[in-house]
């Protein structure tokens, strides 16, 4: 195909200009409204979910000290809490909320290519937040069975809202998968085909990446959780029995049988593991991004950073029954899924690594965001040690349905992503809000979160040992479990309010900043990517103005030897700095000099 | 689409091409931003049904009932003796003609023959929508004359209904869906919305069409033949 000249990149595009102050901010086709009301749901459903992980804290902690906690309240509180956390907060905020915003503006685009569908996603997504919400004010409430929904229990008398909590949280559920397929297309195909003009793939920033590919795994891995949905809809409905063998419940049997309830484990996890990288590879993509920002330094590795993104992705399908072990398979089976396990530590371990390597030597400087940034090195690198002991199946055999697999998985894909989060929030907020944020009350919150996550999770690792089991009410006596173990519940609970209330002085920061902070002047943190490159901060509609950018070089130009500053953006052209690219680069050769 | 990727005999091909094609500013395939979402989606969707075909298999495993016998089901008599998985052979083949009609929609499209496109789509619309009705005819007999119910049937494993209805339904929903969406391209081609845009709208609603034609074989080899 012919050299296509830059006037035809928008033949397609066709760009939605707002007429009233509804379409500009409410019905608005601009994926950074977009981005911004994603981003307000999820993290709407986020504090609902936080409070509610503080509610069965105290029950955990003191038990029976709140009235209205009992039992059945006890299981919707964690099953709400983990569903909400995983799906409606983490995967919509960082693929709604930083996918949307960061896609196109990285890309030099001027928005996404279809943006009344991201329109349509993002209302999508808050009708299935409205359902999913509803289940509370239902008879029976929200569903208990766990934020696995395993069956049969799901079904069961016992299970608090087996009734109408499970539909409504099912149906929720399907309804978001349309909401993330709609902008998943979206945001894959803008990546694919809608860079401007210089920007190759081996170009983005390794944010792009990660978003890139955390969508498509998105893409591929959600249609498990909608035939699981779907068929157990159906089991709850129309009285099929997909999910349901033979169940005798108080002496009765269920109007069930033949149906297979390892099926429906398959199903989710087949899903559940790639939804831990849909979390994850964004938060990979952003942190490198802040890492190398304030570090001034280009990244370590970013090829392999780019594959080790890409590996992760792939092998991320072939893992799924590590969380089944318990359940029971062939020998084989266990061997085979412990294998791919540790294999996907492979990667993950280079990632790390060219995140410490990034920090050596570099000229860093300690803002907000890289606090947050560096503070996720650690809780990520623990976390993912706990995973390699929970991949082995005979070491996981013992640990599994302990409070070391809570452990394991708050420090990984809790604690880890959420740094991440903020460093983002802080290190892109003046770009979204044109504002400085309060760097002291940053930093003060930066120490609360870091070192109360540690004060929750680590006696947890502990706790897990002794054979703590998850998901119960309350400890009772055991043989096994020394009753200090309920004095260490009591101190976690204390750090976990703790933690909780600290999280104010961010939502404070933010909100008060938005009208006194500081004028952000343009590019603050000197950052070489396209995204700060805009002629308007914030960027307006269509971001770019008259014309869209061309990019010279990758986005990792961090004191470069010889340049006038020490950061040279994406776009500025090679007669005015010379480009290095990432395999020619060679530190001890002075490129500037040679060519000028 | 950098100026690497054409050489002096235009596009490389093979694995070098796809090298250049990924390594291209721009955009990866040289296609309208449309169609590859279109792929992408049509990608995904593969992943529902094959979960649902895998759930399918998974089922039949673990029933302790009886499978019942498809052939006596899905039979249909005309007065004389009941011929085996008749309607579902007519029901194939003319969705398997649908695709031919939208095949060569797609052609006249790119020949910017408007009147051969518009009648060539509502002719795959008619037989899709021809699709749906027989398959409305054979669920009515199936619920109505042999009494089988999702929850369960006189045949032996209540699954069996329960996927049935399930799987075919959900794929007669693609059915109707595509019925509508070519009858929306169809409107637009015959008022001449597709002069400045390009056809290829009517290629990427054909890779919908061939998809759930595609689908439907795998459907009916693992229902009916199975
Ligand atoms: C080094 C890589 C990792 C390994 C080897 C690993 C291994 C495991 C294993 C074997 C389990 C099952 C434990 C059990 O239920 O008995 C597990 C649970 C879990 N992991 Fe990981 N993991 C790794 C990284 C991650 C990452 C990066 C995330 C998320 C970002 C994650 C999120 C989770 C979650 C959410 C669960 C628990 C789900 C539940 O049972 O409710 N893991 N991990
Ligand atoms: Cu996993």
């Amino acid at each position: 195909m012919a050299y296509v000249p830059l006037a035809d990149q928008d033949k397609e595009m066709e760009m939605h200009h707002p007429h009233n102050w509804v379409e500009e901010y409410v019905f608005s086709q601009d994926h950074k409204v977009i981005a911004i009301q994603y981003g307000s749901i999820a993290v709407f459903t986020g504090i609902v979910g936080l409070t509610l992980s503080v509610l069965f804290r105290l029950q955990l902690g003191f038990p029976e000290s709140v009235d209205f906690i009992d039992p059945n309240f006890y299981y919707q509180a964690v099953t709400m809490h983990g569903m909400i956390m995983v799906v409606y907060f983490l995967t919509a905020l960082f693929l709604g909320g930083f996918g949307n915003y960061m896609i196109p503006l990285m890309c030099g685009a001027r928005d996404m290519v279809f943006p009344f569908m991201n329109m349509l996603s993002v209302w999508t997504f808050l009708i299935s937040v409205i359902i999913l919400m509803a289940s509370f004010f239902v008879g029976g409430g929200p569903t208990g069975a766990g934020w696995t929904l395993y069956p049969p229990q799901t079904a069961m008398e016992g299970t608090p809202g087996h009734d109408m909590g499970i539909v409504l949280m099912l149906i929720s559920l399907a309804v978001f998968i349309i909401a993330t397929t709609m902008g998943g297309l979206n945001y894959a195909v803008t990546v694919l085909q809608y860079r401007c003009r210089g920007l190759t793939m081996m170009r983005l920033p390794l944010t792009v990446w990660g978003i890139f590919v955390a969508t498509v795994l998105a893409l591929f891995a959600f249609p498990a959780l909608l035939v699981a949905a779907i068929m157990m809809l159906f089991d709850t409905l129309l009285g099929t029995s997909f999910f349901m063998p033979a169940v005798i419940e108080a002496g009765q049997p269920l109007d069930h049988n033949g149906g297979s309830p390892l099926l429906f484990q398959h199903l989710f996890w087949f899903f559940g593991h790639p939804e831990v990288y849909i979390v994850a590879l964004p938060a990979f993509g952003l942190v490198s991004d802040v890492l190398s920002t304030h570090a001034r330094k280009n990244i370590f590795g970013y090829r392999m950073m780019v594959w080790a993104i890409v590996a992760i992705g792939g092998l991320s399908f072939i893992v799924w029954a590590h969380h089944m072990y318990v359940s029971g398979m062939h020998p084989y089976f266990g061997f085979f899924f412990a294998t791919t396990t540790l294999i996907i530590a492979v990667p993950t371990a280079m990632k790390v690594y060219n995140w410490v390597l990034t920090l050596w030597e570099g000229d860093i400087r300690l803002n907000a965001p890289m606090y947050f940034a560096i503070g996720f090195i650690f809780t990520f690198i623990h976390g993912g040690l706990t995973g390699l002991f929970l991949g082995n199946v005979v070491i996981d055999l013992p640990l599994s349905d302990t409070y070391f697999v809570i452990a394991h998985f708050h420090m990984v894909m809790g604690v880890s992503p959420i740094l991440v989060l903020f460093a983002a929030i802080y290190h892109w907020y003046p770009l979204m809000s044109g504002r400085m944020f309060n760097e002291k009350i940053a930093k003060l919150h930066f120490w609360l979160t870091f070192l109360g996550a540690y004060a929750i999770y680590l006696p947890m690792h502990y706790l897990g040992f002794l054979g703590v089991p998850r998901r119960y009410y309350v400890l009772g006596e055991t043989d096994f479990i020394p009753m200090s173990a309920q004095d260490l519940n009591a101190a976690i609970t204390i750090a976990a309010i703790f933690v909780a209330v600290a999280q104010l002085l961010f939502f404070w920061n933010i909100i008060w900043s938005l009208k006194h902070g500081k004028k952000a002047e343009k590019n603050p943190w000197g950052s070489a990517s396209l995204e700060w490159q805009t002629p308007d901060l914030p960027p307006k509609h269509g971001n770019w103005g008259e014309d869209l950018p061309t990019v010279y070089r990758w986005a990792y130009d961090y004191s470069v030897p010889g340049a006038h500053e020490d950061f040279i953006p994406q776009n500025t052209p090679e007669s005015v700095e010379p480009t290095v690219d990432t395999e020619h680069f060679d530190p001890d050769h002075d490129q500037s000099k040679a060519d000028i | 689409m950098s100026e690497a990727a054409v050489t002096e005999n235009g596009p490389a091909r093979g694995l070098e091409g796809m090298v250049d094609d990924w390594s291209a500013d721009k955009q990866a395939y040289h296609v309208p931003w449309g169609k590859a979402m279109m792929w992408l989606f049509l990608v995904s969707d593969t992943f529902i049904f094959t979960c649902f075909l895998v759930g399918y298999l998974n089922v039949r495993m673990t029933t302790t009932a009886p499978w019942p016998n498809q052939s006596e089901i899905f039979a249909l008599s005309f007065g004389g003796d009941p011929i085996p998985l008749i309607l579902i052979a007519i029901m194939t083949f003319v969705l398997i003609t649908s695709s031919g009609t939208m095949a060569m929609a797609v052609n006249y499209g790119y020949r910017r023959d408007k009147a051969k496109t518009f009648w060539l789509i509502c002719a795959t619309a008619f037989f899709g929508a021809t699709f749906v009705g027989m398959q409305v005819f054979e669920w009515s007999k199936l619920i109505f004359d042999e009494g089988i119910r999702p929850w369960g049937n006189p045949f032996g494993a209540a699954q069996f209904g329960s996927i049935f209805f399930m799987v075919t339904g959900f794929h007669g929903l693609h059915v109707t869906c595509g019925v509508i969406y070519l009858m929306w391209v169809a409107f637009r081609v015959k008022r001449g919305y597709y002069d400045n845009k390009g056809y290829e709208i009517v290629e990427i609603a054909g890779l919908y069409w061939h998809f759930v034609d595609l689908v439907w074989v795998f459907i009916f080899a693992f229902f009916y033949l199975l």
